[in-house]
This record gives C-alpha cells, structure tokens and sequence, in this order.
C-alpha cells in the first residue's frame, strides 16, 4: 500500500486530473438522473468539491482539504492559484474589448462599493457582536472583502492572530457563498449579460468564488466577472489598512 | 502552431501578473493589483493585433482553448482544497461576517445594472 501512495503523491498533477474527471463524471450523471439537467453538472461538482474538502479537513485537520489526504497531494498544484489563473486568463480569448471597454467605468465604481460595504457590514457586525477596538474591527471588515485582504490588513495592524483567523474564516465563508449561491440567484438579479458579470465581479471581488460562480452560471460570463474582480483583492489591500482603518478610528 | 498558442498565453500571463506584482509594490501593498485583468487584456489585444495582419492561425487558438476548457476541472480540484472545516468551525461571527455582506452587495446589482451602458 506505501509504495502505491508513494507512487500517486510523485505523480500527483496526472492522479489529480483523474479524480476530478470522476468527480465531473459522477456529478454529470447526477445532474441528469437526480435532477433531470436542472442543476447543471459544473455547479454539482464544484459543490461535491467543497464537501470532500470539509470531510478531507475533518479527517487530517489541515488547512488544504483533499491535498492533505495520502496519495492526494497533486490537488494542490491542480488547484493552486497558478492553473487557476493561467486558465480564467486563457477564457479572455474572444471576450469583446468593446464591451469591457464601455463598462469599464460602472465596473470601477461597482469595485469601490464593493469593497466600502463589505468593509462597513462586516466591521458593523463584529461591533454588534461585542468587538470594539478599531483594529479589530478592520480586521474584520477586511475578511468580509475576501480572505486575502482580511490577514493582510490584520498583519499590518497588528492585530491578535485568533482575529485573524476570524476574519479569513469570513473571507472563506464569503468564497464558499458565491461558489454556490451566483447560479441560483442569477435570474433574479439579472446575471446574464457581460455588462451585469463586471458589476457582479467588482461588487462580489472574490476571484475563487465569482469565477466558479459564473462558470456554474454561465461559462461566457466567466472573462468579465473575472476583469472586474481581479483587481477587487489589491484595491481591498490598498484601503482597510489605510483610509478605511483611520476612518474607522475617527468614528470610535 | 499549437504550442505557440499556449506560448502566447502563457506570454500574456507572465507580463500581466509582474505588472499586477509591480503594481502592488509601487502601490506598498503585499498583493497582487490586477494581474489576472492586465494579462487578459494582453491576450484580447495580442489575438486583435495578429487576427488583423493574418498571423494567428486556427490551431494557436486551440492551444488557448484548450485551457479555457480546462477551466472548470480546475476550479473543481480547487474547491476540493479550500479549507472549508475552518469557514464553519470558526464560529457564529465568522459565518455572518462572510454572509451577510454579500447579500448587501447583491441589493446593488439591480441598481447598478441599471447605470450600465447597453449594446
């Protein structure tokens, strides 16, 4: 048995496209037979991943989900935030530069709001919840935008490490919402065009999230969610510690 | 033909993201600012350029849509090693604190969709 762990974990990229080709085999057929092609195979197997993840990090209480499982270590470069870029970047072929072009403006403002009431809800929530130093409550604030601005803002702070942990469980939470809630939602917030994927990118700003959301929605609308919210994390980085941070302390 | 396809993703990938990274550090911030947009960008206008002096060949653009294909498998193995265990167990603020502004965010959309420029 050693020798056949050994042997997946040294080929773990090629074990890894077997997997999720059983994983996208076996949620198709779901699809079909359980819910008669309405739940699209993609969204089920998104969904599937993130149940394996959870029972993964029940079972080993890591922080990588399936990865920490013997054998199944290759899901972390399959999964990483490389492959994971190179391919939203390669679904930009045929997106229309007109159209970005033309949005560009609404998307940028549909960025600031995104960040400025996450920011303001998520930090209200935590102050409702008994949390009152400034730093804190940026921290916090900050994992409400996504789970990379939360512990950037929080270091820079200097804030205690189990808030941190709190507020990249928030930024988590969030990814994990979007992954599964945009294909559900969509036909009531009027998700379909490219224009409403920027504003729904900048808005939502998770990259993870707004990008698995779409392709379960739509894959077209994946290139122009993705635009927007890419620069969503770096502008969220750019404000919590600052200008939102010393408005937070001007407010307290 | 192929491989020059994927090249030139891969091309547009590397220049987008060090101009994200250089960004972030000009900016002083630890993040990357737009990497994965200013490489699309790259690639929209790089497939433009050569589809108009005839240089981008049928078979360049399989190479680019093979991974566009890749897509969704790749998002799969990535929810599979997201540390879900963390996003529940971390209590009752975490989980608001994740929830609550997203559907504050959502009450915008039809707002903002209505402010956006149509086709």
């Amino acid at each position: 048995m050693e020798y056949i762990i050994t042997f997946l974990d040294k080929n773990g990229l090629v074990f890894a496209f077997l997997v999720t080709g059983l994983i996208m085999y076996f949620s198709e057929w779901i699809s079909k037979t359980l819910t008669r092609g309405k739940i699209p195979g993609s969204a089920i197997s998104i969904f599937m991943g993130l149940v394996l993840a959870y029972f993964a990090g029940l079972e080993t209480l890591g922080k990588k989900g399936i990865a920490d499982l013997p054998g199944f270590s290759g899901f972390e470069l399959m999964g990483g935030p490389m492959f994971r870029d190179f391919a939203i970047v390669s679904t930009a072929m045929g997106a229309s530069f007109a159209i970005i072009k033309k949005t560009g403006p609404i998307g940028v403002l549909s960025l600031f709001l995104g960040v400025i009431i996450s920011f303001s809800v998520g930090s209200i929530i935590a102050y409702a919840m008994g949390i009152t130093d400034a730093e804190s409550l940026t921290t916090i604030g900050a994992g409400a935008c996504t789970f990379v601005v939360g512990p950037v803002t929080g270091t820079a702070l200097g804030a205690s490490s189990d808030i941190i942990a709190i507020s990249i469980a928030a930024g988590v939470v969030k990814s994990i919402l979007v992954t599964i809630g945009t294909p559900l939602i969509a036909p009531y917030i009027g998700l379909k065009t490219p224009q409403s994927a920027m504003i729904f990118g900048g808005l939502m700003g998770t990259t993870s999230g707004t990008a698995a959301g779409l392709a379960a929605t739509d894959p077209k609308l994946v290139p122009y969610g993705a635009m927007t919210a890419t620069f969503y994390t770096g502008l969220g980085c750019l404000m919590c510690p600052s200008v939102l941070y010393f408005l937070m302390r001007a407010i307290l | 033909m192929l491989l020059r396809g994927v090249a030139l993703l891969a091309a547009c990938f590397v220049a987008g993201q060090i101009l994200g990274e250089t960004l972030g550090r000009f900016l002083g911030i630890q993040a990357n600012v737009g990497g994965v947009g200013f490489a699309m960008l790259f690639l929209i206008l790089s497939q433009n350029e050569l589809e108009k002096r005839g240089l981008f060949h049928l078979e360049m653009g399989e190479g680019v849509n093979f991974w566009s294909k890749m897509y969704i498998p790749i998002i799969v193995a990535m929810s599979s090693v997201q540390n879900v265990r963390v996003a529940f167990s971390n209590g009752l603020l975490a989980l608001l604190a994740g929830i609550i502004p997203v559907i504050a965010c959502l009450a915008l959309m039809p707002l903002l969709s209505k402010l956006a420029p149509k086709d």
